[in-house]
């Protein structure tokens, strides 16, 4: 009987032959991951299970990047305890501010997470690393801790949905926008336990960071993990970066699938996902006219190289308007030291953009970019939920780069050829 | 242990866990601390209303968006007994079963709660009686790896007892 990617991963660390969706298997994982709100109380967790040594310091990676550069006391303290406990167990891939970057742009980068792994991290966008086709899915600090002790996480194998995406896509369409249109049509639980498996003719034309930008907010539709079939592009970006061996999974043909959907990327405009859930999702010329206060472009969904040049793109030349925010956070410090070298972040300064060092920082109301009461603010980040980005009262509007800087521009949500008007049909 | 008697607060679809417990209180992973904010951004008064042994209704996808486990925690220190709703986030639902807060999927149950309604829950038969409405309700049985999870008070106790730490995973 065939199977899924998804199933193949599993039973390969589970060393079984097949494996069907509904089976409870406890399997060895590749790399477990902890962040600056997770990882304190998983150590907390840690010490109570009352073993002396974590199960291997080169399968942990620690990044204090949600609240960092410490925001405030208890942040420092709460980065504290993570650095004292790598420490203590000479954890490899602990990473200090100023070599850190957001865990999701990171690991990947330094190829830290690799195609075949199992990856689960305390961070629900873990599901990131699918797009170079490794099983990745968020757990929580006490399944962290228990990981951290024994090397092994226990799952439910998860039915899989197939999605196939093909005609053209149009111009200034991005992963953001395929998957923002998805989480749309099928609602932020239309895949609620299940493994999205990306696929298609526009998929495999499909940039590895806008793979990322999918495989990121698989979560959003509730999904375990969100995946994608490694290919020439996959190969491209890992060669040269894995730090360990790595193998390609393909689904079967013969592989069953809960449902399989059909999206014909010809017909999805740049969308924007309304507050305060990302199926709100509607294309650009259903908008309406909606100012804006604030323009957040990075996070570990859209805080990549294509992210940061096709923003540059469009504000080359141009100026924020008057009383807009544009906040620029490159996602790691490589990403960032590229966008200097290549000219971006002089763009961004001469539009009148504040950049900053790699930070989760206002995706989640942390720092560096809070809203007051009653403000709105449009963010290539992943969740527009009731008071993710600073008060109860403020609105949150998703899109992608190039949405989010054509905006900034005209200080209303716009498409880019408002603004820039080159290869656009309205 | 497992007869619970409590008041019902019900929420709606989709609860996430930014309404259930705010990211501008996560700089710390202390409960008590987390408490008076549980719920804050879905109802401001419920932190502070809430009684010891009073349960969460929601509707679909409770607990949906992240991975953290301060929203259970923050559900457990304020004292409420159980969360019941239509469907759960996978995340939200194994980091409950994880630290031991107390979840039944149960739809009818959910859909026909009213707020003020006293319902009492039986954990192990996943029974739930409305006395308001005098219904009662049979829940999603959990399989039996989890209910072993369950008996050992949550995942730590489970792991501790599966090493050899611990007898019992019911001591």
């Amino acid at each position: 009987m065939g199977m899924t990617i998804t199933e193949k991963i599993l039973a390969a660390h589970a060393g079984k032959e097949q494996l069907t969706p509904g089976e409870l298997i406890s399997i060895p994982v590749d790399l477990v991951l902890g962040n600056d709100v997770t990882a304190p109380l998983a150590i907390q967790e840690f010490e109570r299970i009352g073993v002396p040594t974590v199960f291997d310091p080169e399968k942990i990676a620690l990044v204090p990047d949600h609240f960092t550069p410490n925001k405030d006391i208890k942040s420092a303290e709460q980065v504290k305890v993570m650095r004292e406990f790598a420490k203590k167990h000479k954890i490899t891939h602990y990473f200090e501010i100023g070599r850190m970057g957001i865990e999701h742009c990171l690991l990947p980068e330094l190829g830290l997470v690799v195609p075949g792994d199992v990856v689960i991290g305390a961070d629900s966008h873990t599901c990131t690393y699918g797009a170079v086709g490794a099983f990745a899915t968020g757990v929580g600090s006490t399944d962290l801790a228990a990981a951290m002790a024994t090397g092994e996480a226990w799952f439910r194998v998860p039915e899989t949905i197939r999605f196939v995406y093909y005609g053209k896509m149009r111009p200034w369409v991005t992963g953001k926008d395929l998957i923002l249109y998805t989480i749309g049509l099928i609602g932020v639980e239309g895949a609620r336990y299940a493994a999205m498996e990306f696929t298609g003719e526009a998929i495999s034309d499909l940039s590895q960071d806008s793979r990322f930008t999918m495989a990121n907010m698989a979560i959003e539709a509730g999904a375990k993990n969100g995946i994608f079939i490694p290919d020439a592009i996959t190969k491209e970006y890992v060669q040269g970066r894995a730090q360990r061996s790595y193998q390609f999974y393909d689904s079967d043909p013969d592989a069953t699938y809960k449902e399989v959907i059909e999206i014909d990327v010809s017909q999805i405009e740049p969308q924007v996902a309304f507050p305060h859930l990302p199926e709100n999702s509607r294309g650009i010329s259903q908008v309406g006219d909606i100012p804006i206060d604030q323009v957040v472009i990075g996070s570990c969904t859209n805080g990549r190289m294509e992210d940061l040049r096709v923003a540059a793109d469009i504000l080359t030349g141009r100026q924020v308007a008057p009383g807009v925010r544009l906040v620029i956070l490159p996602g790691t410090q490589g990403l960032y030291k590229q966008a200097i070298s290549e000219g971006l972040v002089e763009i961004f300064i001469d539009a009148g953009a504040a950049v900053s060092t790699p930070t989760c920082g206002p995706c989640l109301g942390g720092h560096m970019g809070v809203l007051a009461k009653g403000e709105r603010a449009l963010a290539t980040t992943n969740r527009n939920f009731v008071g993710r980005m600073g008060h109860p009262e403020s609105e949150v509007y998703l899109s992608s780069p190039a949405v989010a800087a054509a905006s900034a521009v005209m200080g209303r949500i716009v498409g880019p050829c408002q603004v820039v008007g080159k290869g656009c049909q309205g | 242990m497992t007869q619970l008697k409590g008041k019902v607060w019900v929420f709606g679809d989709d609860i996430d866990t930014d309404a259930i417990i705010p990211a501008r209180y996560l700089n710390t992973s202390d409960p008590s601390e987390l408490a008076p904010h549980c719920m804050e951004d879905a109802d401001p008064k419920f932190a502070h209303q809430v009684a010891p042994g009073d349960i969460i209704i929601g509707g679909k996808n409770f607990g949906c968006g992240s991975s953290r486990e301060h929203a259970p925690l923050a559900i457990k220190a304020v004292g409420v007994a159980c969360v019941i709703a239509e469907s759960f986030a996978r995340i939200f639902y194994r980091n409950s079963i994880n630290i031991g807060l107390p979840i039944l999927e149960c739809g009818a149950a959910a859909q026909r709660a009213r707020s003020g309604d006293v319902l009492t829950v039986d954990l192990a038969k996943g029974i739930v009686t409305n006395l308001a409405l005098h219904e009662t309700y049979q829940a999603a049985v959990f399989p039996p790896f989890m209910q072993e999870i369950i008996g050992a008070g949550g995942l730590i106790g489970y792991v501790r007892y599966t090493l050899g730490k611990e007898k019992s995973p019911d001591g």
